[in-house]
């Protein structure tokens, strides 16, 4: 009996003058404001948001102009910014794991090519000038030159136009003996000596480059200024590069153009390289071992880490289950504390605490057993320092959720048990376990799959450390694939940001926490229940 | 056999005594392990030794030299780039804005899915669970490249902003947000949107003016929780924002584990308390409700 179902619905109810009005307004609004976002995308060259942004755009039209697409202006936001921020991304990681984007690798073909072709030189013979340099008072400077060989003048800035100008011209003083104004409006000549001592006057180019016919003009010595030469011809047609100075040819070479004899032209751009991210991984055992140690580890981390939380919560929640028993409220409000805290914060303090050196954990465990393990930097006490921390974060909610569901077992199984002479343990081992876990099964497995991708646990309180040696990468012992594909993209420690890498494992991340999720999707018959309520 | 009886009940009684005495002193260890942490973090800011190395229980030297370090009203105390409240004000704008604007468009979401029926719905619906499969923070190197580029076509929505991590905050949040509004709204009788609909309402009037205000409760839960989950986020802050001026709490407390943390462990106690104490008055005073959102499906973030 939902509402569209009717005869009259709400298409049949004539939409009010009112709101007519404000979706027509709405619409004009957002398609001027997208279209105006899609034009800066697509002149900036990027192509992929543009093309995005126009579905977008297409999609908000239909709707909002069809009566058929009513349902879907409910929805219209929600789907878009799906499409854009989850959407989208999951598929630029899929095309990203193909690259070597990444350090020397950022920009895109189109991006590199614009800054290559801005490149330039000073050729040893080619159009020159005499000149004359001015400076303004906040060290903007000026060349006046003259043509050598036709006698024409003109006044050169950076990054404009340089223009035919005469002296007496509007801004532009008398000429003097040699011909060259004695001033230029909001400028002050430099005399030959000044301005030969200069030391960034040859430095500075005068004039706007990259469009036909113009180009720049440099000082090359203190009596001849030379009209600078673009220094690369890309030839679309054989994707080559070749450098008009020396004559030597450059090749597309996986994102970067390099001759026959080993040379490159930066910058480097991304390029598609297959699937040299996945093959690495079984050629180059340094990055192979470090990866496949950080895999065990990223199954056997959560696995404790729940059971140990749900034994630890069950354990409570079965203790103090009791109505009667003294205490009780207090006793789990004071056990939640662990819950309500920000885990940010308490992962810093858990990392104080646990400090090798000053950390009170081991100052306790110094003057009481007279030793204490180095929990940062060896690796299994680095494993057991991060179970422990989990396990504090962890059992609160594992206490919660069983206790809510101990509430629904039936009292009266308990006491068929006692009557059949069952003691405690069995009566938890057959009756309380097997229905907790029902009950509670699908919340152990989102709890597996979230501590599987639990960054800010790892990342927080070790940084994934201590370091693996050997390894080509920064990979970590304690170190789970979300926290190693942060370190590849965010943090080299000098050895080059490699999102290309880091994509293909997040594309590995995606497959397995994929198959989890489904799983539990299946665990709890979601996906059926869907088909059914429609 | 009367006399059996009343043993076996004495009996009972005394092991039952003795039952509840030994599970107090377990709760009793039990509290220790969970507030330790806790009450160490409290003397820490007290301590005005500002040492991770010294600092004792009770502290030594107790006062609130650390508060003010924090708030560097300490002309002896410089470290990096203290903007404590900036920091919190950020974490409170971008949590805000994000979850109000996350909450509202989903809401509107979810009415269609639970109260229109259209061609594609189920489908829909199935698509969104199955996304869900793939939490975003997986594609964070492409979140990261698409923000970047953002910021190059237009600079107010790109990397180092707040809009572009409120952004990404709410495009994360869309898919299990439809699914929980959605079935909230699906435990709302339908007789109410017919009783409606017999008087002529539109759609929209019955979404606004009927089932808007059964849904303000819940809707006040899963807002305060998802505020917590979005103020208590680390990674995509961290990736997003590199300006100090612009850090989340979150991003801003960790940058004091950087260098010396032992030296500045009191100081970064003060700010780790004075950020968590809003967090767990909240909880305390929802914690029914917050028990009901859990066994509804949400694991804390």
């Amino acid at each position: 009996m939902a509402l569209a179902d009717k005869p009259k619905d709400a298409h049949s109810i004539a939409e009010s003058q009112l709101s007519k009005i404000i979706r027509v307004v709405f619409m004009i609004a957002f398609n001027a404001g997208a279209l105006w976002f899609i034009y800066q995308a697509y002149s900036k060259g990027f192509y992929q948001i543009a093309i995005l942004l126009g579905i977008i755009v297409v999609f908000f039209d239909v709707i909002f102009s069809l009566k058929k697409g009513y349902p879907f202006r409910w929805m219209a936001f929600g789907l878009a910014f799906m499409l854009v921020f989850v959407i989208y991304p999951i598929f630029f990681t899929l095309y990203i794991d193909f690259t070597n984007y990444g350090d020397g690798h950022l920009l895109t073909k189109e991006q590199a090519l614009v800054q290559i072709e801005n490149a330039t030189y000073l050729p040893a013979t080619g159009k020159s000038y005499d000149w004359t340099a001015f400076k303004s008072d906040n060290g903007e400077y000026a060349l006046w030159l003259t043509d050598r060989s036709t006698g024409e003048t003109f006044l050169a800035k950076p990054d404009e136009e340089i223009q035919a100008t005469k002296p007496g011209d509007p801004g532009v003083g008398e000429a003097d003996a040699k011909g060259v104004p004695q001033s230029i409006e909001g400028y002050t000549r430099l005399n030959t000596l000044l301005a030969a001592a200069d030391k960034q006057l040859p430095n500075i180019k005068f004039g706007l480059a990259g469009e036909e016919g113009l180009s720049t003009v440099q000082v090359r010595s203190p009596n001849e200024a030379a009209e600078l030469q673009i220094r690369y011809l890309y030839d679309k047609e054989a994707d080559t590069l070749t450098d008009q100075e020396t004559g030597r040819v450059y090749y597309d070479k996986e994102g970067i153009f390099t001759s026959t004899d080993g040379r490159t032209v930066q910058p480097g751009f991304r390029a598609n390289i297959g699937w040299k991210n996945f093959i690495n991984f079984f050629t180059s055992p340094a990055l192979r071992g470090p990866i496949v140690r950080i895999l065990i580890w990223n199954f056997i981390f959560p696995l404790i880490s729940v059971v140990s939380t749900f034994a630890l919560g069950v354990s409570i929640a079965i203790m103090y289950n009791e109505k009667d028993f003294p205490l009780k409220k207090l006793i789990r409000t004071l056990l939640l504390i662990p819950y309500t805290i920000p885990s940010v914060i308490t992962i810093l303090i858990w990392r104080g605490m646990l400090n090798s050196e000053f950390g009170v954990i081991n100052r306790i465990l110094n003057a009481v057993i007279g030793t204490a393990p180095r929990w940062t930097t060896e690796p299994i006490w680095a494993q057991i320092a991060v179970l422990i921390v989990n396990l504090w974060l962890g059992f609160p909610y594992m206490m919660l959720i069983t206790s809510g569901a101990l509430q629904s077992i039936p009292t009266d199984m308990y006491e068929a048990a006692t009557i059949d002479g069952a003691n405690s343990w069995q009566k938890f081992r057959s009756i309380t376990l097997p229905l907790l876990l029902v009950a509670v099964g699908p919340l152990l497995i989102a709890s597996y799959v979230f501590n599987f991708n639990n960054f800010g646990l790892i990342y927080l309180f070790i940084g994934g450390g201590p370091a693996i040696v050997g390894a080509s990468t920064q990979a970590g012992h304690t170190d789970i694939l979300i926290s190693y594909i942060y370190k590849l993209a965010f943090e080299s420690g000098g050895r080059g940001v490699q999102y290309g890498l880091a994509s293909a494992i997040s594309v590995v991340l995606f497959i397995l926490v994929g198959a989890m999720t489904l799983f539990q999707y299946r665990f709890t018959n979601m996906w059926e229940e869907v088909s059914e309520n429609a | 056999m009367p006399d059996n009886t009343v043993i076996k009940k004495s009996s009972i009684k005394k092991s039952r005594r003795w039952s509840v005495a030994i599970r107090l002193i377990v709760a009793l260890l039990l509290i220790a392990f969970a507030i330790f942490p806790v009450l160490w973090m409290i003397s820490a800011s007290f301590d005005n030794s500002n040492s991770l190395a010294t600092q004792s229980l009770i502290p030594a030297n107790a006062g609130i030299a650390n508060y003010k370090r924090l708030f560097n009203k300490d002309p002896n105390f410089s470290f990096g780039e203290i903007k404590y409240w900036q920091w919190l004000l950020n974490s409170i704008k971008v949590s805000g804005i994000s979850t109000i604007l996350s909450l509202s468009i989903t809401t509107m979401a979810a009415f269609a899915f639970s109260r229109l029926r259209f061609k594609g719905r189920v489908s829909i619906l199935k698509s969104i669970l199955l996304i869900q499969a793939f939490p975003n923070l997986l594609s964070l190197v492409a979140t990261f490249a698409l923000v970047s580029n953002f910021g190059n076509i237009v600079s107010a929505i790109g990397l180092n902003t707040h809009a572009g991590l409120i952004m990404v905050y709410m495009g994360g949040s869309m898919g299990m947000n439809i699914w929980l509004m959605k079935g909230y709204l699906d435990t709302i009788p339908r007789a109410i949107d017919e009783s409606g609909m017999l008087d002529g309402a539109s759609p929209f009037e019955i979404f606004w003016h009927l089932l808007l205000p059964l849904l303000r409760p819940i809707l006040f839960v899963v807002s305060i929780l998802s505020f917590i989950g979005t103020y208590g986020d680390f990674l995509l802050a961290r990736v997003l924002l590199n300006d100090s001026s612009k850090y989340t709490l979150m991003v801003g407390l960790q940058i004091f584990t950087a260098g010396q943390f032992d030296k500045k462990w009191g100081v970064f106690a003060a700010g780790a308390l004075i950020g968590a104490v809003p967090i767990m008055l909240i909880y305390f005073f929802l914690q029914d409700q917050i028990v009901g959102g859990l066994t509804a499906g949400s694991v804390k973030g």
